[in-house]
């Protein structure tokens, strides 16, 4: 099992989102994470699937993705060749004592402070996956109360555009 | 009426003049351009029933001369009927229900054409846009749930929509891998005003089935062939989807190459042609099984290796190189690795063989499989398909009753199959020898299938015989709609298989479960109880209905059905109850351990055994 980044272009339409949520359980694949939103097209949108699974499974959820009628193509995103971010909220408990401390491991991260309360800070921290476990182990001994994360967005590094002719449909 | 060139389904190119055509847009309700756009369409039958959520539909349909309704019992009936017009004919069958559990019925028969690649449309009410999501009265999510088992589906809430709906989803239903589509129209889309317009074109970005094969891929093909030492074509109910058959006899001629015939591919290539063995799987034949074990190569077309045809999955055709074409791309290397996958219509894919295998004999480096076909055959000869009857048996041996419709009835007829042990003495015993004859629930196993798809059929080939292998258990699921074939004139024949049992779950208790009879034991003739007496029971439904009780009977019975075409006629075959359907791979095990009889193996002599371990 390996994770793999599919970007998936799709007909904004209604139920598209269940169709594709629905055909990856029932299909039985390892889903890690499913992100969704608009393009620079109106009638088009676009969600990053991280799948859990091997290449086998991987060439048939690729396939199984290209049928459904509104799909219009499916991308898999290398990790060397493409930018792949992730979004963060962390609530931190500190206090007097603590907050300094917990300002600077936020500039190390490059991350923002976008709350800050008498027993509680709010972390918004963007990255790999690999930079915010990081974070996070940071944060863990000052007492991390919640976290709420978004799924993984990714794009090719590059000129060319995922709609370009020239790009491997997977 | 119905020529041979009627039955085709137009092509695209032919439709396309006659769809530019602007209709006069005037205004109409969303009902009367439903109606309007089921025209435009060709469809010339739907087989439903109403409701209030599809009321509105229901009023202007009754003003069209061109969409015949057909009123069913159930609405699970109408699903399987617009299946089996569909699979006789090769047109896109409709089926049509209200809301909530007029919707629900259907489910059953919708997976079932999505399992078999049926074309289908399913239109259903839905309640007011207004009230959705509010668990109104008869309310269901109907998309939702037919999600996983529609090729795509829609929920139509404006009245404007539902012409491009209903264009889209013939079209979806029709081209690339066929299935059902499901078009769920709310009551105030039919309600409302609109005007008609039929689009000329389909906007479906994300839906462009390849049908030409790739010529790098039928030249790899070529090359294995051309190789090969043992091939043998594994031909699947795709072929007969794709209307292929002819093509398909070509290819055999030009390649020499001994075949089998799926389940769903029953008839696509004549049983009585000498390079067919049989159909392979779980109840397949000893010369089909083995010959895929010992292949070199498999040819496989329009077929998706099921499991009921692979056995135990790792050791399938263990030496065996693998072509696979098909119109779908997901089917192919999903199962088993494919060494050349081909996607594409099989019609075009057989075309491109021919003509790849013709210039490599042309070059004179065509294959000679002459020495191997007759090693299959001999296979054949040795191990050809038979029963004996039980020991002790005196009732009728079912295989008997199957294998005397079939020929006594000959194979210009329609033959439809419940699911279970008839079944497969069905697909074993009766000789097909077009395609579309053959229909049967094979994917999903849907007990119940039979009589509504046989009604389906009838009603799209009326000039055709059309006979329902039932059993017992089957009969009892919907045997309602021989109330529909009554009222409508649907002369269909129903011949009960009636073991009293849910027969082939009784004969696995019998085989693995040491004849401890759990929950089968159906009262239908055994022991003097038959509840429901059948033959009443097509009475009650102004049927004709016979007995059938002794074997010196069966051949003045099956005749004496022969010669009612006015009305439905049920047989109640009272047949043997221990029968067991043979040969047999059991579940899961390998396909080099199929059984002829009950503990009886084939015996290979050395050379096959030489074979089959390298």
């Amino acid at each position: 099992m390996a994770r793999h980044t599919l970007s998936v272009l799709v007909e904004d339409k209604p139920g598209v989102l269940a169709r594709i949520s629905g055909l990856i359980s029932r299909r039985g694949f390892n889903i890690d994470s499913l992100a969704v939103g608009p393009t620079e097209n109106d009638e088009v949108s676009r969600m990053t699937i991280v799948v859990d699974v091997d290449e086998t499974a991987l060439e048939q959820v690729t396939k199984q993705l290209n049928k459904l009628i509104e799909v219009l193509k499916v991308v898999e995103l290398e990790e060397t060749g493409s930018v792949q971010r992730e979004l963060v909220l962390i609530k931190v408990r500190c206090d007097a004592a603590s907050r300094a401390e917990i300002v600077q491991i936020t500039q190390m991260f490059r991350c923002n402070v976008v709350d800050v309360g008498l027993d509680a800070v709010v972390i918004e921290a963007t990255g790999t996956p690999g930079k915010l476990e990081a974070l996070l182990e940071v944060l863990d001994p000052y007492g991390v109360r919640e976290i709420v994360q978004s799924g993984l967005v990714g794009v090719g590094r590059g000129g060319k555009s995922i709609t370009d002719r020239g790009r491997r449909s997977a | 009426m119905r020529d041979e060139s009627a039955r085709q389904i137009p092509t695209p190119a032919e439709v396309a003049p006659a769809a530019k055509q602007p209709v006069p847009a005037e205004e109409v309700t969303g009902a009367q351009s439903l109606v309007l756009a089921l025209e435009s369409a060709g469809v010339e039958v739907v087989f439903g029933l109403p409701g209030g959520a599809i009321l509105p539909a229901y009023d202007p349909l009754l003003d069209s001369t061109k969409v015949r309704h057909i009123l069913v019992r159930h609405e699970q009936g109408a699903g399987h009927a617009a299946e089996g017009y569909a699979s006789a004919t090769g047109r896109v069958g409709v089926c049509m229900a209200t809301s909530g559990p007029g919707a629900t019925n259907l489910v059953t028969a919708i997976a079932d054409a999505y399992m078999d690649s049926v074309p289908m449309v399913a239109i259903t009410g839905q309640v007011s846009s207004k009230t959705i999501g509010t668990d109104a009265f008869q309310e269901a999510d109907i998309r939702g749930i037919t999600m996983p088992i529609t090729k795509h589906s829609y929920l139509v809430t404006e009245p404007g929509g539902i012409a491009a709906a209903i264009k889209e989803a013939f079209h979806i239903a029709s081209t690339g891998r066929p299935g059902p589509v499901l078009v769920d129209v709310t009551k105030d889309a039919m309600v409302g005003k609109t005007t008609f317009e039929w689009p000329a074109d389909v906007a479906l970005p994300g839906y462009r089935p390849v049908t030409r094969p790739h010529h790098k891929q039928i030249r790899a093909a070529a090359k294995l062939i051309r190789e090969a030492q043992r091939p043998v074509f594994y031909l699947g109910g795709g072929i007969v989807r794709a209307e292929a058959a002819e093509e398909l006899r070509e290819l055999v001629e030009v390649a020499g190459i001994p075949l089998v015939t799926t389940l769903m591919a029953r008839g696509v290539v004549p049983d009585s042609h000498p390079l067919h063995l049989g159909m392979p799987g779980m109840h397949g034949s000893v010369a089909a099984v083995t010959a895929l074990q010992k292949s070199d190569l498999l040819i496989a077309i329009g077929t998706r290796f099921d499991d009921r045809v692979t056995g135990h999955l790792p050791s399938f055709a263990p030496g065996a190189k693998v072509i696979h074409a098909d119109i779908d791309p997901a089917e192919i290397s999903k199962n088993r690795v494919a060494d050349v996958p081909i996607v594409g219509d099989a019609k075009a894919v057989i075309a491109d063989l021919i003509t790849a295998l013709r210039s490599d004999q042309d070059a004179g480096r065509g294959g000679d499989f002459t020495a191997w076909a007759e090693r299959t055959r001999g296979w054949a000869d040795t191990y050809p398909l038979g029963y004996s009857p039980a020991d002790n048996a005196t009732a009728i041996p079912p295989q008997y009753v199957i294998e005397r419709i079939g020929a006594l009835t000959g194979p210009e007829a329609v033959y439809a199959a419940g699911v279970g042990q008839h079944q497969m003495w069905a697909a074993q015993f009766v000789k097909y020898e077009r395609p579309n004859s053959w229909l049967n629930s094979g994917g999903l196993g849907t007990m119940g299938y039979s009589v509504p798809a046989a009604m389906g059929a009838k009603v799209g080939e009326p000039d055709r015989v059309v006979w329902a292998i039932d059993g017992d258990g089957c009969f009892q699921m919907t045997n309602q709609e021989l109330a529909t074939c009554m009222i409508n004139k649907i002369p269909i024949k129903v011949a009960i298989i009636n073991n009293s049992s849910l027969g082939m779950v009784r004969q696995w208790q019998t085989l693995f479960y040491n004849e401890r009879y759990s929950n089968t034991d159906l009262h239908t003739s055994a022991a003097g109880s038959r509840i429901p007496d059948f033959v009443k029971l097509a009475e009650a439904y102004g049927c004709v209905g016979l007995r059938c009780e002794k074997t010196e009977d069966v051949d003045a019975t099956i005749a004496k059905a022969l010669e009612i075409n006015d009305v439905p006629v049920v047989i109640d075959f009272v047949v043997e109850r221990d029968a067991m359907v043979w040969p047999m791979v059991p579940a899961g095990v390998s396909n080099d351990l199929v059984t002829t009889a009950r503990a009886m193996t084939p015996v290979w002599d050395r050379d096959d055994d030489a074979e089959g371990s390298r």
